[in-house]
């Protein structure tokens, strides 16, 4: 919503300032977004006229000329450039020092070929008035009465624009006298009365019909359509002053009965439709479209209409939106010459639906979407006529109605104790009731048990709390004394829950073993989701942005793996990511599950990635990422080594190098392992990558333990090893050995650790391989006899051999 | 010669010989001679029994004398010999200290400015007694706009640019939330008030251009009592930013505005000194009181309970706070961006070292 300054004080009685009425405007929720003001940018330029042009000493294509500035003082010699200087002519004239915005530069006192030009002769580009530069500006002779005078005052442009941005809410803002009614009850100056209207009510009765069309269940849609004929109208150009502020709006003036129209809608937030009468046939109506109807716009593109949409038609048909266009072929020209004017009211959601539909955006649709005060429709019928008499003359015939105003006079029951324990600001009752008069509420009884009448123009005004905020905002919110919110007794309490704890928790411990936390869309590729186990139709969206998000991600790695190509493309090949997130394997909210997912690619081990004097690293393998998740679990407060490790990762894993940890059959803790080389080229990852994926939802809750630590079960007596090799049959797990060595003694053993696994030499010929483990015995009460080491050992060995078929390396 | 002169001069000798070792074996090879059980020093001793009583004692003494200054001289040889055979070897072991070592993967790894900036958020507000309550992304239009009393054909609606899944054979179609209210709403329909909540996470909007993306990451708060009314707002805001920005003042602007689900509204500005540049105003935040309707929604009497709500942009907040330049490398997962914008697992925020140490 634009306006200048002076059509604001049509309204409003003010010595404010602009800068004064903008503050205003933004504390009481009437957004300025700018102010262009002509004054600041165009200020220096003055009115000049050239005495004598000479042709330039050194220069062809220039001139120098004597220019009288002011009145009376001596001529200044200036360069000018321009091919229609000469003498007599009067034009602008900028002083040294003056910044001027159509070259962005700002004046200087330097010779221009061996002559020093003492300011600069301007054209209507550098002033940005214009794109034209044919020449220096060629102002009419008469007004070297003029010359000394600001350019700005000269020609009327010293007249600030204001920019608002409404909030959807404001329908009565939409017009310059809402605006400054606001302004009013802020105190920034008095609403001026109404003007007063010349005989707009003709004698003779309008001679157009006007129906509603409607059934009982569509009648909201235009309730009332008031009209009246103009006849002998000389239609023309508007007066200057009001295409000055049309084009200041950003409206493009077209002939006097449009620009009425347009002129009411923004001043008074009411829109109106002008018809050429001679055009019409038979009476003028509001119904619904029918299918199949359509009508030539005043943006002379044909527009389809359907039954959910409120037309104006005659009888040859749909004339054109109601509340959002007109047609060309009904509308005013500047040969019309009876003019019927419409003033009616939509209603908001079905224009709003209309408005969408058809993909028009018109400032008719902004007001009746919003919500154009019904009240208006007879004040603006006469305010037009009234408007149309004065430019254009002619005879007006009675006004005509049909319906009736949607008027509902909202009454609210409001106890003013209210503003204070809403918005904490104690204001007394008169200026309460002064600012909701001031904003054209009335108020009846008392204050604690007021009935305030909400004015037609405020549809959004409802309840108390919305005559709160109207008191408050007026008030000033400054005003409103910031209170400490009262706080527990004591210290702050911890908040967070064990899942946003370990998500914390997890999140620096992946940190802490060498990954980058990465953020990845929500959104990915179709087609890497169906690869990763997702792409159910549930989960593409309707309206994607592009098909790079078009389908919800059914885990993390799709993102880290793309992060790693979009990083190896930028010269870094040897990445560790990892993201903790939501990934979807449904739309209904328990489908989302939280997961900390990590890729290590290239050679981007926990030590290290690269070569490095001290050794090469190697590319990463599923060890790499095996310890990542063994090290996020057990800092988690799982104990890894508790879990079930199975070979069933799903199909995005290397089928022999990956894995799962499970708790029992059904809750998967984690996968990991390499990626399968045909996944890594289904999304163009070179490197070798190996990664995992927690399901932080499936992590059993922490026992809830005394938080006293179990006493240290510290013995003096010292540990002893002994190591044993097995020769196993190929495909037996290490981790099947070192559980049966484990639990061959629990009280006495206390570690088992594999230091050697070998497959080579005539082994691999039988099939077999060599696990040799190392284990640690820990004596409790007394140091333990050889003898009793021995039975230690043999129980090992025959244990080992019932579980895996291993003998002891000979 | 008398036996005085014999002692004295066998001292002179040894001594003599200790001194002139040049390393630790000869040294041991004097050692035995002197000192050994058949050494000079050691055959003195034997002379003992064939001497007169009377002169026993003072043989006795002197011999003991000779020994142990004889032992001493040993000793301190030994030192300066083992000193000079260390400083030998220590000469041949050197190592290049220039060649270069890895720093290890706590120097490497990085926690996200998101994550980092949202922990910072969590700390301010658990020390005003705000807990954190997190919701599905995927959520109806019901939770997302009708609750809050956005209703179908509301102009605010439109603003929101809702990404939409297909159409069930119903007709109803889910969406991607365009804020964590509908978070607010599970809360007031789940919890009796009062209520102190966060709602942080991921939010989306079909909007994608320089400050724009489609995804983004949001933190609203929703407070409900029987109470706390707009004073209150502004102080938890103020105290807020004050913490965040970690600053003794901070310069607040608070104007009127509208939301459908907050009356009165606001917005609310902040002076740009916060972060260094003195004389703009930066926009960082909605709020208000919630509606009436948004409670009755709830299943709460408005007559009954208040409360306030507000929501700022977690990636717009910590842009200011760190000086980070594009929201949209955010997301690209671009190692030099997120090793260069993001934070060490040590800086871990609290109240008392500091949120940003």
């Amino acid at each position: 919503m634009k306006f200048t300054f002076s059509w604001l004080k049509d309204h409003l009685d003010t010595e404010k300032s602009v800068d004064e009425i903008a503050t205003t405007l933004s504390a009481i929720g009437l957004e300025v977004e700018g102010i262009e003001d002509p004054a600041k940018s165009l200020g220096a330029f003055k009115i000049a006229r050239i005495v004598e042009a000479k042709k330039h000493p050194n220069a062809d294509k220039l001139q120098v000329v004597q220019v009288e500035v002011a009145k009376g003082e001596p001529l200044m010699e200036v360069v000018c450039g321009a091919p229609n200087a000469r003498p007599g002519m009067v034009s602008v004239f900028a002083p040294l020092g003056t910044y001027i915005p159509g070259s962005k530069i700002t004046l200087e006192k330097k010779p221009v070929r061996g002559v020093v030009s003492n300011g600069m002769m301007c054209s209507a580009a550098e002033l940005e008035l214009s794109e034209e530069s044919d020449g220096i500006l060629d102002l009419p002779a008469e007004w070297a009465d003029n010359v000394g005078a600001r350019y700005i005052d000269a020609v009327g442009l010293n007249d600030p624009v204001i920019e608002v941005k409404l909030t959807p809410n404001r329908p009565d803002c939409t017009g310059v006298r809402g605006i400054a009614r606001d302004l009013a009850a802020a105190g920034m100056g008095k609403l001026k009365p109404e003007p007063k209207l010349g005989a707009v009510e003709g004698k003779a009765e309008c001679p157009i019909d006007i129906k509603l069309d409607f059934t009982k269940d569509t009648a909201n849609a235009c309730p009332v359509f008031a009209g009246r004929l103009v006849k002998g109208v000389k239609n023309g150009p508007s007066p200057a002053w009001m295409q000055a502020r049309l084009k200041a709006a950003g409206l493009r003036p077209i002939n006097a009965l449009v620009d009425v129209t347009n002129y009411i809608s923004l001043d008074r937030g009411r829109p109106l439709h002008v018809y050429d009468a001679a055009k019409l046939k038979g009476a003028v109506r509001a119904r619904l479209g029918k299918a199949g109807e359509k009508f030539l716009g005043l943006d002379d593109k044909e527009h389809a209409v359907d039954d959910t949409m409120c037309v104006i038609a005659d009888d040859s048909g749909p004339l054109g939106l109601g509340g959002i266009m007109g047609g060309e072929p009904s509308g005013s020209t500047e040969t019309t010459t009876d003019v019927f004017i419409e003033s009616a009211y939509f209603d908001p959601l079905r224009t709003a639906a209309t408005g969408r539909k058809v993909g028009l955006q018109t400032d008719a649709r902004y007001r009746f979407e919003r919500g154009v005060d019904p009240a208006s429709v007879r004040p603006g019928l006469d305010l037009a006529t009234d408007m149309i008499l004065k430019f254009c003359g002619g005879e007006p015939t009675k006004s005509k109605i049909a319906g009736k105003e949607p008027i509902e006079n909202r009454v609210i029951s409001f106890d003013f104790a209210r503003i204070e324990k809403l918005s904490g600001v104690k204001l007394s009752n008169d200026e309460i009731s002064h600012t909701l008069n001031a904003l054209g509420f009335t108020i009846d009884g008392t204050p604690n048990a007021a009935k305030v009448t909400v004015p037609t123009w405020r549809p959004d005004v409802h309840g108390a709390a919305d005559l709160v905020e109207e008191v408050v905002r007026i008030a000033g919110l400054d005003r409103i004394p910031a209170t400490p919110l009262p706080r527990a007794d004591g210290i702050a309490r911890a908040v967070l829950t064990e899942k946003q704890k370990r998500a914390r928790r997890g999140r620096r411990l992946l940190a802490a073993r060498g990954f980058v936390e990465a953020v990845t869309w929500s959104f990915i590729p179709k087609e890497e989701a169906i690869h990763f186990g997702g792409g159910a139709p549930a989960l593409d969206l309707g309206n994607p942005i592009s098909v790079e998000m078009s389908s919800m991600r059914p885990g993390l790695l799709p993102g880290l793996l793309t992060a790693v190509t979009r990083n190896r493309n930028r010269g870094i090949a040897d990445v560790a990511l990892f993201e903790l997130g939501q990934a979807y394997r449904g739309e209904r909210p328990e489908d989302q599950y939280a997961s900390a997912a990590g890729v290590r690619a290239g050679t981007a081990h926990l030590t290290g990635a690269g070569r490095h004097w001290d050794g090469n690293a190697d590319p990463v393998g599923v060890f790499d990422v095996k310890a990542d998740v063994f090290a996020a679990l057990s800092a988690l407060g799982l104990d890894p080594s508790k879990a079930q490790i199975t070979r069933d990762a799903p199909a995005w894993y290397h089928p022999g190098r990956s894995a799962a940890l499970k708790l029992g059959p059904k809750t998967v803790l984690a996968y990991f392992g390499e990626i399968h080389p045909a996944t890594l080229k289904a999304l163009d990852v070179e490197a070798p990558v190996s990664a995992f994926e927690i399901f932080l939802d499936a992590l059993p809750p922490e026992k809830k333990k005394s938080r006293a630590k179990p006493p240290l079960a510290a013995s003096d007596l010292l540990p002893l090893t002994r190591d044993l090799a097995f020769i196993v049959p190929k495909d037996v797990a290490a981790g099947d050995v070192v559980k049966a060595a484990a639990n061959a003694d629990k009280a006495l053993i206390r570690s088992v650790n594999v230091f050697d696994v070998f497959e080579g030499g005539s082994l691999a010929a039988e099939g077999k391989k060599s696990i040799a483990i190392e284990i640690t015995i820990q004596p409790a009460t007394e140091t333990l006899t050889d003898q009793a080491i021995e039975t230690i050992t043999k129980k090992i060995v025959t244990d080992v051999k019932k579980a895996t078929g291993g003998d002891l390396r000979s | 010669m008398s036996t005085s002169d014999v002692l004295s001069e066998l001292e002179t000798s040894l001594l003599a010989e200790i001194a002139g070792s040049g390393d630790l074996a000869s040294l041991d090879t004097v050692r035995v001679s002197a000192l050994g059980k058949k050494g000079r020093v050691s055959e003195l001793m034997s002379k003992l029994g064939s001497l007169p009583p009377e002169e026993r004692k003072t043989f006795g003494q002197t011999v003991n004398t000779l020994k142990s200054k004889v032992s001493d001289a040993l000793d301190a040889r030994k030192a300066v010999l083992e000193t000079a055979a260390l400083d030998e070897r220590l000469k041949t072991e050197r190592a290049d200290v220039t060649l270069p070592v890895r720093l290890g993967p706590v120097a490497e790894g990085r926690i996200h400015p998101v994550s980092q900036v949202l922990d910072e958020v969590v700390e301010i507000f658990a020390d005003m007694g705000f807990s954190v309550a997190e919701g599905p992304d995927i959520e109806t239009d019901e939770m997302n706009f009708d609750k809050l009393n956005i209703p179908a054909e509301h102009p605010a609606r439109q603003d929101h640019d809702t990404f939409y899944f297909s159409p069930k054979a119903d007709g109803s179609r889910l969406l991607l939330r365009t804020h964590t209210s509908p978070v607010q709403i599970r809360t007031m329909v789940s919890q009796k008030p009062p209520i102190r909540i966060i709602a942080p996470g991921r939010v989306y909007r079909m909007d994608s251009d320089q400050t724009h993306t489609p995804m983004f990451h949001q933190v609203e708060g929703l407070v409900i009592d029987e109470s706390t009314h707009m004073g209150h707002l502004k102080w938890v805001l103020q105290e807020f930013c004050k913490a965040f920005f970690e600053v003794d003042e901070v310069k607040m602007r608070f104007r009127a505005s509208h939301f459908p689900f907050t009356e009165p509204s606001m917005e609310v500005d902040i002076g740009a000194e916060a972060i260094g540049k003195p004389g703009q105003w930066l926009e960082i935040l909605g709020c208000g009181m919630v509606h009436p309707n948004v409670l009755r929604n709830c299943g709460l009497d408005p007559e009954k309970y208040q409360g306030f709500a507000f929501g700022v942009g977690l990636d717009r907040l910590t842009m200011l706070k760190y000086g980070i330049p594009d929201l949209r490398s955010f997301f690209s997962g671009d190692l030099k961006w997120l090793s260069h914008y993001g934070f060490s697992m040590l800086d871990v925020p609290t109240l008392g070292g500091g949120l940003s140490t």
